[in-house]
Order: C-alpha cells, then structure tokens, then sequence
C-alpha cells in the first residue's frame, strides 16, 4: 500500500482515514508482539483520523497531502507529550516537552501519527539489535535483523501497518534498513530538513528521512518535511546549492575500485543486472574513481564518536530521564550514566572522548575532518563529469539476529552509505532484486548519490527505476 | 561503567582505534585547517523567542526529584559536612 494509493481511496470515498487506522492497528495487534517494530501505539490518533473522515466527506483535503494517512515515527523525534527514549533506558520515562519541527510539518499536513518504533540506541547500531528495550525482528523472515537503525519504522512499512515511516540517518541508518526490509529508503541533502527536536547523534551528519513502498512516496512527504527552519540554523533554503537538473537520460558513475571486495557475490551480481537495466533504459554507466571513499568508514568512525560523546554528554539524570542517586553528585551522574546507556553508547563515548582529547586531537579529529574536506572536493569533481553515483547499499541482505557480535564487522555494513552522510550529499535506496539465504528470498538495495540538493534528480531516476516497473 | 565492561571494551577499542588510524596516511598536516564544508554565518538576533513560562510546567514534570518548581540535586560543596 502507497500513500497515493490510499489518498486516492479517501478521495473517492471506498476508504475513509478511520478504516485506514483500524486497519493499521490490525496489524499491529496480529504481527507486532513477534516484529516488535513500534515502541508505542498511540490510540488517541483515533480522534485524528475521525477528523480526517470528516474533512474528506466534506471535501477539505485539498491542501492537506497526507491527510489521514497512518504514519510511524522514529522514537528519537521528539512528539509533545509522549514519551520518547530513544531506544535508551536512561530516557525510558521521558515526556517529549515539544514537538519536533518535521513533526508539526506532518500535522499541518494531516498525517495521521499512530505510533513510535524501535531504533538502536541513540540511533547507534545498523541492526536495532541494540535498543534498551529488545530488537526488532525482520518481518520478511523472523530470524534476520530489520537493519538499523531505523530498523523499527522499516519493519512497520515492511509488515504493512503503515505506508510510510519516518527514520533519521546519520551513516545509512535509513538506507541499508530499507535495503534489508525491500523498502525505499531517503536520506536528503544535510541540511534539507530540520533536525529541531531530532536527538541529536553526529550533528554534522544526522538528517531526517523516509522509509516508503514508493518513490513518489518518498517525495511527496520530503515536500512536507523539506525547507528552513529558523530553529536550526543548518537548514538549507533554495538558494544554497546550484540547482540540479533533471534530465532525459542520465549519466551514472560506478565506483568500481571500490566495489571489488568486501560485497556478497549474487549481491554484486544483482548489481550487475541492475545496472544492465539501467544500460539498456538509456542511460551511460561509466567506471569513476573515487579512491578516498574506501577510507570514508575509518574516518566516520572518528568524527561520529565524536560527536556522540558530546551530545551525549547531555544524559546525566539530573534535569530529566532516569537518576539514579549516588552519595555525592558525581556518584549521582556516573550510576545514572553506567546504569542509563548500554554497550554501543558506552562504546561510542570512550571512543569520542579518547580521539577528543588534546594529545590526540590532531592525529584522529583533525585528521578525520581534513579527509572529510577530502572526500567532498573528490566527489564535487566526479559530479561535474556525471550526474549520479550508484553502489549497492549494503554489501549483504539481512543478516541473522545476534550474528555480528564484533563491533568492526557491523560496522562494515555502512561502508557504502556513510561516505554519503560525511560529504552531506542526497542519496536514496531503491530494491534491486533478491538474493537466496537458506531458501529465504532477501531483498537487497542500490544507492543513488546526488550532488547537493539532488533530491528531484534521486525522485526522478527512483521513480523510473522503481516506480514504473 | 563495571570491570567486565572495562575489559571488554579495551580489546575491542584498541582494533578499532588501529582501524581508525588509516586516516593518518591519506591528509597531509597542512590540510588540517579545512573545514569539511561550506561555512554560513548562522547567526540570529539574540531575543528571546517564546512566551515566559510557556513550556515550564512540562519542564519540571521531567525534574527526577523536585521541591515544588525547583530541581532537586545531591549538594556540590562539602558534600561530606552535614550542615
């Protein structure tokens, strides 16, 4: 089911927004004690969605796009009133105080909002085998991870309770689960979509997206979310960036060198026929090199922790979340924080302050920045000789629950989509084919990388390649 | 953070510490200056943009422990005197 498809529906009358929610929280209740994909239902959404039959009876839609349709969010996008942890038990009992900027942008434009899903903690994890509250179950085949860590709003697109869903991707975080979960998955230009009331992971990198069964999903809800904010002031108006075109027949760069190991064979090798395809629709492919992008992952790996250790910094238990009370105030922050955050954070913390501090500053932070300037100068030339880049989105189909124990291997998962969140370009994942895992059918995806502010280029090539077919 | 924890965490940030050095072959230290994109002047003016009081009432229901509006916490000073 697509977002048009069920606009059309209350449009014509053979389905009103209060069916569509019955129908979501159907489905809720019959698959969702075993995909555990939503952290909280909200049934005052009810109220919401007798409105939205309503308007639509009396013909006031026009202006509202998403008017009653049932849509998941993220549990890291703050929704006043409700609870938000951030898959983190050192929040489990936070009450949001405001609404995320996406979030009233989705209200006014009539998304019905029926609940939170599970994520990694902090959105920290490629699995949502980390959040504080259990991981999220492929809905395509019980045994595999969602991928993460969004892993819980594509398991709600992917199981059919919602048509859409509202991630946050901060090194593929939206991309490789929608890969995973045969969804399309949309992480826009930095900048492209308010991050007030997002909790904040790597702030230079974190950028809201969409988890959709369409392309043209995708954008009709970055038309909602898109545009400046004067609440953050990193969004990008329309003046930003030169304009990208969209255009006939496109010319697509792989990046061959950097494809020629570490990736599944029948991943490839669905590439490969993708490509074809591509070939065949009119399109020029031609090999690129992009040889800093292999080095992206060592320094993701450098400025995210960074970043983490210092918006985490924040969770201490004092002014909200969950204290726990020492003799003295410093004993009071050390048990709230050792008590509060699981492995992956306390992980990514040490870290963070490790490359932080001053002795080594330079030879991690600084280095890791200056290869970041690095990588984007390479990729502004690739794109002034074509017009977009293509990779597979992850170099394997869902893997099992509990597989990658080791913290390197997971991380290898993102090696195709963080080189999108350093250099801050668009970039959408779109199914390719399937690949056989012990006779389970695994959805696979490819990446389209856009220059900055690329989104119409990504809908248009998505919507040929996904949407027509 | 408990002793097992420490223990573990010291194997495996120190392989992905040696992971993280490839950055150190691919910038020289002249490139250390750069910033990674283009740079805005974000500022606003400095003014205070919503109404007094509008969002205190849902701030201190968030409060761990309170005595009424203020925010408990452990004494800072001397913590081990008992005036």
């Amino acid at each position: 089911m697509t977002i048009k498809e069920l606009r059309d529906k209350f449009i014509s009358g053979t389905s009103t927004p209060i069916e569509a929610y019955e129908a979501a929280r159907r489905v809720i209740s019959e698959k969702d004690a075993e995909v555990h994909a939503y952290l909280e239902v909200y049934d005052d959404a009810v109220t919401a969605a007798t409105d939205a039959t309503k308007a639509y009876e009396r013909g006031d839609f026009v202006d509202k796009p998403l008017l009653g349709v049932p849509i998941a969010i993220k549990n890291n996008i703050l929704i006043k009133g409700k609870k938000v942890t951030g898959g983190s038990k050192i929040l489990e009992n936070y009450m949001a105080s405001y609404d995320a900027t996406i979030i009233e942008r989705l209200e006014a434009a009539g998304a019905l909002i029926v609940g939170s899903t599970n994520l990694d903690e902090f959105a920290m994890g490629s699995s949502t085998e980390n959040s504080a509250f259990g991981p999220t179950k492929n809905p395509l085949d019980l045994t595999r991870v969602p991928g993460g860590s969004s892993g819980g709003s594509a398991a709600a697109v992917a199981m059919c309770s919602v048509p859409a869903a509202i991630g946050t991707d901060t090194g593929g975080s939206i991309r490789q689960p929608a890969s995973y979960c045969g969804l399309v998955g949309m992480k826009p230009t930095y900048g492209a979509i308010s991050r007030y009331g997002l909790m904040a992971m790597g702030s230079s990198l974190d950028q809201a997206g969409t988890l959709t069964n369409s392309v043209a999903d995708a954008e009709v809800l970055f038309g909602v979310m898109a545009g400046r904010d004067p609440r953050d002031m990193t969004t990008i108006g329309p003046d930003t960036y030169p304009e990208v075109s969209v255009k006939e027949t496109y010319k697509i760069g792989v990046p061959r060198d950097f494809l020629k190991s570490g990736i599944d064979e029948d991943v490839m090798q669905v590439f490969e026929e993708k490509l074809t395809e591509l070939r065949a629709a009119g399109h020029e492919i031609v090999d690129i090199e992009l040889p800093l992008f292999e080095a992206g992952l060592a320094s993701y790996y450098i400025v995210m922790p960074a970043e983490v250790s210092s918006n985490l910094a924040r969770y201490d238990g004092i002014r909200y979340g969950v204290r726990q009370e020492g003799r003295d105030l410093l004993e009071t922050y050390l048990n709230s924080r050792a008590d509060g955050f699981g492995r992956e954070a306390k992980r990514r913390i040490l870290l963070g302050t490790y490359v932080l501090s001053s002795g080594y500053f330079d030879a991690y932070y600084g280095k890791a920045e200056a290869v970041r300037a690095k990588m984007r100068a390479e990729l502004g030339e690739v794109f002034k000789n074509v017009d977009l880049v293509v990779t597979p989105t992850a170099p394997t189909p869902a893997f099992k629950i509990g597989e990658k124990e080791e913290p390197l291997s997971m991380y290898r998962q993102d090696i195709f989509t963080v080189p999108v969140n350093l250099t801050g370009v668009p970039a959408i994942s779109i199914p390719m084919g399937k690949v056989d895992r012990e006779g389970s059918m695994l959805p696979v995806g490819i990446q389209f990388i856009a220059p900055h502010a690329g989104e119409r280029r990504l809908f248009d090539i998505g919507k040929r390649v996904h949407d027509a077919g | 953070m408990t002793d097992a924890e420490a223990e573990a965490f010291k194997s495996e940030i120190d392989s992905i510490l040696a992971y993280v050095s490839a950055v150190d072959a691919l910038v020289d230290k002249g490139d250390l200056s750069k910033a990674p994109g283009p740079v805005f002047n974000v500022f606003r003016e400095d003014a205070v943009t919503n109404d007094p009081g509008s969002y205190t009432r849902d701030i201190v229901r968030a409060f761990p422990e309170k005595h009424g509006d203020f925010l408990k916490v452990k004494k800072i000073l001397n913590p081990d005197s008992t005036s």
